[in-house]
């Protein structure tokens, strides 16, 4: 079991529980201090619920060990990659190619995963699934908006299905000193993406004044961008003894995680934004879709897996 | 059984009920549908409380549901059908008498008025049973159901279901008017399933 090989993972997942308890603690006063429910609030008591949910299937699968966290990562693709195609005008013309995607091109992209097989992990999807999909569709018959159709198909592949599964992708690692430690860094990655989103909410709210893309997210602020920022890198700096970072690798990390993290923000509203929907489902209560949750790990997972893959592994 | 293969139709659609114009009561009546796919009558059922449920049947066509042995166990044993006789109509299977009498046994009915699949993004042209049947049970409630994106899920022709989300939205409920023409009677309904279409929500 990896819970008696590593005690720090355990302070980690229970200092996270901490975070959530602050969370809840502070909700709760503010709903005692407001007597009538505002949608806001209602919203925010909601958020919370489904963090303690969300969290709670994390850890435990973090936990468990073994392919868990592969597995979860795998159910995540699934419901994101449906959200992604409901929103993206494909034909009928694509229903081979969508077949092939959900129930071959996922599933052996966690397999490889699962089998450590890094060399064709690394391009199944962005060679072999970019090259096969359109043939698929071709074969079809349909010329009707080809381009865009498969263009469509492979941003809901490379998002959802390659980009996330980096997240579990750390476990694969080998780091000098660090052997079997790894997810802890997973623990690290989703956190400090996570923290980062919901801080830039928490500043955006409380002093948010100036909208940096106001064409696309309305949500977004320099004074939440700059605050949540800021102190994301502070956390993140914080939680250095759990990674094989020394500290100030650790906020370079973060800092990093959490400009990634609000670039697949903004990327993800744009796409909302042109489809003229505010959420991408309704699958998390007051979240919204799975990919309104995961749109900045899409975007972040990637990048601290081949920095630490760079700089830390042999 | 059903009900099981509802929650994994739900699961895999994660299909959503949108209640517009109509509230999920148990009383009688006609829901009449856009039908687009296999996957119609499975995610409109889905989306159903259970005590709705068990109240509806759909309509299917004999020549098509009693064909293979799995077809008649899904139609007859899973969703209890109403076989519509549509090749060879004579006076003891005439479709619009069998509707009536399952009305008149209690059940709720889901009609789908297009009459076939549909391939097309727009809706066909009613065909007239509706008609006939509201004109012998005028009294019973008629809602408009529109289903959104099942054709996504299983395109007609192809075999293998995709997930896809989808929607159905319950429109406001329409009744039988004597004065009204044939003609005028299925262009009200084909209106109020337009309405439907422009009011789903995501």
């Amino acid at each position: 079991m990896l819970l008696i090989k590593d005690p720090q993972l355990l302070i980690l997942l229970a200092m996270i529980f901490g975070a959530l308890m602050l969370a809840t603690i502070i909700t709760t006063v503010i709903n005692c201090k407001t007597k009538d429910s505002s949608i806001f609030l209602t919203n925010l008591n909601a958020r919370l619920r489904a963090w303690w949910v969300m969290v709670t299937i994390f850890a435990v699968a973090i936990l468990a060990g073994g392919g868990t966290s592969i597995v979860l990562f795998a159910a995540i693709s699934i419901l994101a990659l449906r959200e992604f195609i409901t929103i993206a005008p494909t034909q009928k013309a694509d229903h081979h190619s969508l077949a092939w995607a959900f129930f071959v091109v996922l599933p052996l992209n966690y397999i490889l995963l699962a089998v450590h097989w890094y060399g064709l992990f690394v391009i199944f999807v962005p060679v072999y699934a970019f090259l096969c999909m359109p043939i698929c569709s071709a074969i079809s018959g349909d010329s009707k908006n080809f381009l865009a159709r498969t263009a469509e198909i492979q941003w809901g592949l490379m998002l959802c299905v390659y980009f996330i599964s980096y997240a579990p992708a750390i476990l694969s690692l080998d780091i000098n000193g660090y052997e079997n430690h790894a997810a802890r860094l997973l623990c690290f990655l989703v956190f400090v993406v996570e923290i980062s989103d919901v801080l830039q909410y928490v500043f955006g709210k409380s002093f948010g004044r100036h909208k940096i893309v106001p064409t696309i997210s309305p949500n977004k602020t320099v004074e939440g961008f700059v605050g949540g920022i800021l102190t994301t890198v502070v956390i993140g700096t914080c939680m250095w003894s759990f990674t094989p970072f020394s500290p100030w690798q650790a906020a370079l990390m973060s800092l990093a995680l959490s400009l990634f993290g609000f670039g697949g923000g903004i990327v993800m509203s744009a796409i909302k934004r042109d489809r003229g929907i505010k959420d991408y489902s309704a699958l998390i209560p007051g979240h919204g879709g799975m990919l309104d949750r995961i749109d900045s790990l899409c975007f972040a997972a990637p990048l601290f897996f081949h920095l630490t893959r760079y700089f830390f592994a042999h | 059984m059903l009900n099981a293969i509802c929650e994994l139709v739900r699961c895999f659609t994660g299909v959503q009920g949108h209640w517009i114009g109509a509230d999920p009561k148990p009383v009688q009546r006609i829901y009449f549908a856009n039908h687009t796919s296999h996957f119609d009558c499975m995610v409109l059922l889905s989306v159903l409380p259970r005590s709705i449920r068990k109240l509806v049947r759909p309509a299917g066509a004999s020549d098509y549901w009693l064909k293979t042995p799995l077809r008649r166990w899904f139609s007859q044993e899973i969703v209890h059908f109403i076989p519509i006789e549509r090749l060879k109509p004579t006076r003891n299977n005439n479709p619009i008498k069998t509707l009536a009498n399952a009305l008149d046994a209690g059940s709720s009915l889901i009609l789908f008025p297009e009459g076939t699949r549909n391939d097309s993004d727009t809706l066909q042209t009613f065909k007239s049973g509706l008609y006939h049947l509201c004109k012998q049970r005028p009294q019973i409630e008629l809602i408009p159901t529109y289903i959104n994106n099942a054709n996504r899920i299983l395109p007609k022709g192809e075999c293998i279901p995709v997930p896809v989300l989808c929607t159905v939205t319950f429109g406001e409920p329409l009744f039988f008017d004597a004065e009204e023409s044939r003609d005028k009677f299925l262009e009200r309904a084909e209106k109020a399933l337009k309405r439907c279409a422009q009011n789903v929500v995501n």
